[in-house]
């Protein structure tokens, strides 16, 4: 039995498709040469490994090697009460604790039967889309990193996305491990003064999307660096689970905002950017785009955000009991989807607790964007999946 | 044309450049030990206890109630509850903590033992300058480290303070009411006034 499964996945090893002919065309007389790229090299956005087969300058085999930020969150958050658990899902995506927070928040929203007040689904569509704009800016930022500008447009970027974590910190107390949402609300109003300062971030917004634009977008070494890299097959993208801008990018029309409408984001009008050739120029472009959409939705957030409660009055943050069930709830965060898997015994600490988060997946898809590239092409493909090891190795 | 992109990126390099000069949105970093920024009001770093008064010891709110060591998520606060009890801003005889130790090392700023708290005793402060040379020692916070005065409270968190403060001040008032009215049901007590 077990020699028979051990000859299979040898099987499937040999079966894999031939890389395709160097670039170049010209054949190495080097032979094969196996590099670790990682777990300290910086071009790989954390500790995460990659086992890389060269021949010559091209990639012949490409594994990741994750674990180096293990943590036992998920362990740990069935070792914690409800509560407990939302400081600890701020250090999954680190960026974007915001958002992690939501997509818990409605996962035991869920378990729990708990409703959310009009204010407080306002409040989380604003403070979740300027955690999109924030991610968006310092992805687009590294990725011209990653590609040898060193600084510059790195430097526009954070100057832009430091506004908003300074949002952040008047609002939650944090800049970026936020502990904002609560199952049933958020945990403090936010101002009328914090609605007029978050107007003003964004209505100076487009002015660094314009400027970054200039920068970059019709730069011709981007253009050499990026068009026709990394490419990502529509059947592959929707076939290993990508999600997010790596999918919109190969042209899938498929946004969990729209999709499968969460919070309030049925009542404002966005419109969801595609891609085409799902190369490292359309994720790169996706995402400013969807940082002009943000913007749209962010204005209609905050001017049909209504008077009221932020927490549901019989929500009970300490000592929760779920009634014995499960609940899977999902959020587009701003890498694809991220989910919540919980499930209840009636005990204070759930039973299971599951995080389904996107650039754990986009890894998978990597080593089929990169075989037959030269190896910077995997530095700069690696850097358009948008990852961030807090989440991928938990 | 080949290259008009580069220029046109190195123009908007120059123009942010001399912008930086006129334009303060262009600038915005500080020359930072000499030059600090204005922080957030709800600047959180790491938690503190509340006193009333002068004396920490007299004042301090904390009842030892222990919710805050059992709610924490990576369980930094470590309390030892007293033998005996001391009076609490009401009058109300109450245990105290004979150790509150808070372990800043362990400790990751989420406030929720501020939220838990029934007591208004643990706030979160805002200092964040707080290297050590002594890892172990240094980091362990004992009560008359975490100690800090209402007026500190009221200085770093103008407006939450203000809010604690009117609540207390209600409750105050409150006790002191029914005590009175109570002392004066006990001097009224005559038989046959009653039901």
């Amino acid at each position: 039995m077990n020699v028979e499964t051990i000859d299979k996945i040898d099987d499937l090893e040999l079966a894999k498709p031939a890389p395709a002919p160097a670039p170049s065309g010209i054949p190495s007389r080097s032979g094969i040469m196996d590099i670790s790229m990682g777990p300290h090299h910086p071009s790989t956005h954390g500790v995460f490994r990659m086992d890389v087969q060269l021949e010559g300058e091209r990639v012949v085999r490409l594994k990741p090697v994750l674990g180096y930020l293990h943590r036992n969150h998920e362990k740990i958050a069935e070792n914690c009460n409800y509560l407990g658990s939302i400081p600890y899902t701020d250090r999954l995506d680190y960026l974007c604790s915001m958002t992690n927070n939501w997509a818990y928040a409605l996962a035991v929203e869920k378990l729990a039967g708990t409703q959310v007040p009009d204010r407080a689904e306002y409040i989380r569509v604003i403070v979740g889309e300027l955690t999109r704009l924030q991610n968006h800016a310092g992805v687009v930022g590294f990725l011209t990193q990653d590609m040898g500008a060193m600084g510059t447009p790195l430097m526009y970027a954070f100057r832009e996305r430091e506004k908003v974590l300074d949002l952040f910190e008047a609002l939650s107390g944090a800049r970026m491990m936020c502990n904002y949402m609560r199952f049933g609300g958020v945990r403090v109003d936010c101002s009328d003064e914090w609605l007029r300062a978050t107007r003003q971030v964004i209505s100076a917004f487009p002015r660094f999307l314009d400027e970054f634009e200039q920068l970059i977008t019709g730069n011709e070494i981007l253009m050499a660096r990026t068009q026709g890299v990394g490419v990502l097959s529509r059947e592959l993208a929707i076939n290993a689970g990508a999600t997010g801008v790596m999918l919109r990018a190969t042209g899938v029309n498929y946004d969990i905002r729209k999709v499968d409408s969460y919070g309030v984001y049925g009542r404002f009008n966005f419109r969801v950017p595609l891609g085409e050739h799902g190369d490292v120029y359309d994720r790169y472009m996706l995402r400013v785009l969807e940082m002009r959409e943000s913007l749209k939705i962010l204005e209609q957030a905050i001017d049909g955000i209504p008077r009221g409660p932020i927490m549901d009055p019989k929500t009970k943050l300490r000592g929760l009991r779920p009634k014995p069930g499960e609940a899977y709830a999902r959020i587009e965060s701003p890498k694809g989807e991220l989910g919540f898997y919980l499930i209840s015994d009636g005990t204070p600490n759930p039973y299971r607790y599951r995080v389904r988060p996107p650039s754990f997946i986009h890894l998978t898809v990597l080593e089929d964007m990169c075989l037959g590239r030269n190896i910077a092409d995997v530095v700069v493909t690696l850097g358009s999946i948008d990852i961030v090891m807090g989440e991928v190795d938990r | 044309m080949l290259g008009e992109g580069i220029i046109q990126g190195l123009a908007e390099t120059a123009r942010n450049f001399f912008g930086s000069f006129v334009e303060k949105d262009r600038l915005t970093t500080v020359q930072f030990p000499e030059e600090r920024r204005e922080l957030a009001e709800a600047t959180r770093q790491y938690p503190f206890l509340l006193y009333d008064g002068a004396d920490p010891e007299a004042g301090l709110r904390c009842v030892a109630c222990q919710i805050c060591e059992k709610e924490c998520p990576p369980r930094c606060i470590y309390i030892e509850k007293s033998k005996d009890k001391k009076p609490d801003f009401i009058g109300k005889p109450q245990f105290y903590p004979a150790v509150f130790d808070i372990d800043v090392s362990v400790c990751m700023s989420c406030q929720i033992c501020v939220e838990v708290c029934p007591f208004d005793a643990i706030r979160m402060d805002n200092e964040f300058e707080l290297s050590t040379t002594d890892r172990f020692g240094g980091l362990l916070w004992p009560i008359a480290t975490l100690a800090k005065p209402n007026e500190y409270y009221q200085s770093i968190h103008p407006t939450e303070a203000a809010e604690t403060d009117e609540r207390r001040a209600k409750e105050l008032a409150e006790a002191q009411a029914k005590a009175a009215a109570k002392a004066a049901t006990s001097v009224a007590q005559t038989p046959g006034a009653g039901e």
